[in-house]
């Protein structure tokens, strides 16, 4: 059993000059992905109810969820196009009437991002190597190493060998939790604006429920 | 210093030697940064007061991100952050007068019916959510029309969605 621990990632020097207060914050845990149990379930249906059209119109104006809508504008991404990922939530929970169970693991994310509105990623574990951390894309690079051709100064998460996503879009093609993963890296991303206890207490949320702690 | 005397004598300005000065982008980027999260809050808050309007267009083109913009990119996203918010700002402004104008009619409707005829103000004319309207219409139908006897029938809002359900045989 990996004792869990919140360890903070790099952040390559120019992207740090450009975003100081950028972090990358990980956890690595031993679980494997399958079905939600019925507590989370029940959670699931539980934060539905308290996600009400009024509050997700106010989101934006939300403390956390503004300041991840200012990063996505300050990196060139139209929140208004690309949801935050808190957003798209409240938004699928609008067109859908609540969150559906889909997986353990997404399940585990979804209520992470919900209680702190931080996103959390996560990883296999074994298809990583070494440390995370988040830099610029460099030239001809392609995503997980062989996937799609990366635009130069992409910012992504990386691994010590390669880019294993593109921050807040996809995730390189089997760097994801598949349902072999018996080992999985969670990360969360803090922007400006984000206290240091809602990027950890997400971590903490997704590993109480991927282990069943809830 | 012969030539310096020289040209203070002729009254020609010296050229005062500088050390070349590099602008501080940095500091640039920052206030720029700044801006674009003070416009961004003030879009928000704006998203907030006009809902549940609609016809609103919040969108400012993505730059291809997430990257590092240049200076030029993040004056161009400031400069348009700026441009939508003052033309929805505008947008919001002018819906206000009207709906106020609407609520002002629905007064006068229900006031004097008969001289607002088949007028209809529906909850969207006033800003609010829901399916209510005040549509003046003849009592009596016919009868009503010829003796000028108006009134204003106020609507039930939306249909359920799952309709009235099995009707009693």
């Amino acid at each position: 059993m990996i004792e869990p621990e919140v360890e903070v990632g790099w952040i390559a020097e120019d992207l740090a000059v450009e975003f100081p207060e950028l972090r990358l914050l990980y956890m690595t845990i031993e679980a494997r992905p399958g079905s939600s149990p019925p507590d989370v379930k029940r959670r699931l249906r539980t934060l539905a109810d308290r996600y009400t059209g009024g509050k997700a119109v106010t989101l934006r104006q939300q403390a956390v969820p503004w300041a991840y809508r200012v990063f996505f504008r300050q990196v060139g991404i139209d929140p208004d196009e690309n949801r935050t990922p808190t957003e798209a939530i409240a938004l699928e929970r609008m067109r859908a009437g609540g969150f559906p169970s889909r997986n353990l693991v997404d399940d585990a994310l979804l209520i992470a991002t919900v209680e702190t509105n931080v996103p959390v990623l996560a990883f296999d574990e074994d298809r990583l190597s070494g440390p995370l951390g988040l830099r610029l894309a460099g030239e001809h690079e392609r995503l997980g190493g062989a996937g799609r051709p990366l635009s130069s100064r992409q910012v992504v998460v990386a691994d010590a060998d390669r880019a294993v996503a593109v921050l807040f879009l996809d995730t390189a093609e089997g760097r994801g939790v598949h349902p072999q993963t018996e080992r999985i890296r969670l990360a969360s991303v803090q922007v400006k604006g984000v206290p240091d206890v809602s990027a950890e207490e997400s971590l903490w949320i997704a590993r109480e429920t991927l282990l069943g702690e809830v | 210093m012969a030539e310096v005397m020289e040209r203070r004598r002729s009254g020609t300005p010296m050229a005062v030697p500088r050390a070349p000065v590099r602008p501080d982008e940095g500091a640039a980027r920052r206030s720029l940064r700044e801006q674009i999260a003070h416009l961004e809050g003030e879009l928000g808050a704006l998203f907030c007061s006009a809902y549940p309007r609609m016809g609103f267009d919040w969108r400012v083109p993505s730059r291809g991100g997430p990257r590092v913009l240049s200076l030029v990119e993040l004056e161009e996203l400031r400069d348009e952050l700026a441009d939508r918010l003052e033309h929805n700002r505008r947008v919001l402004g002018d819906r206000t007068y009207v709906e106020e104008f609407n609520r002002c009619r629905i007064e006068e409707m229900l006031l004097a019916p008969e001289e607002h005829k088949w007028v209809v103000i529906r909850n969207e004319d006033i800003g609010e959510r829901g399916c209510k309207s005040w549509h003046v219409r003849p009592r009596f139908g016919l009868l009503g029309m010829l003796m000028n006897w108006w009134r204003v029938r106020i609507s039930s809002g939306c249909p359920l969605a799952e309709g009235h359900g099995p009707r009693n045989p």
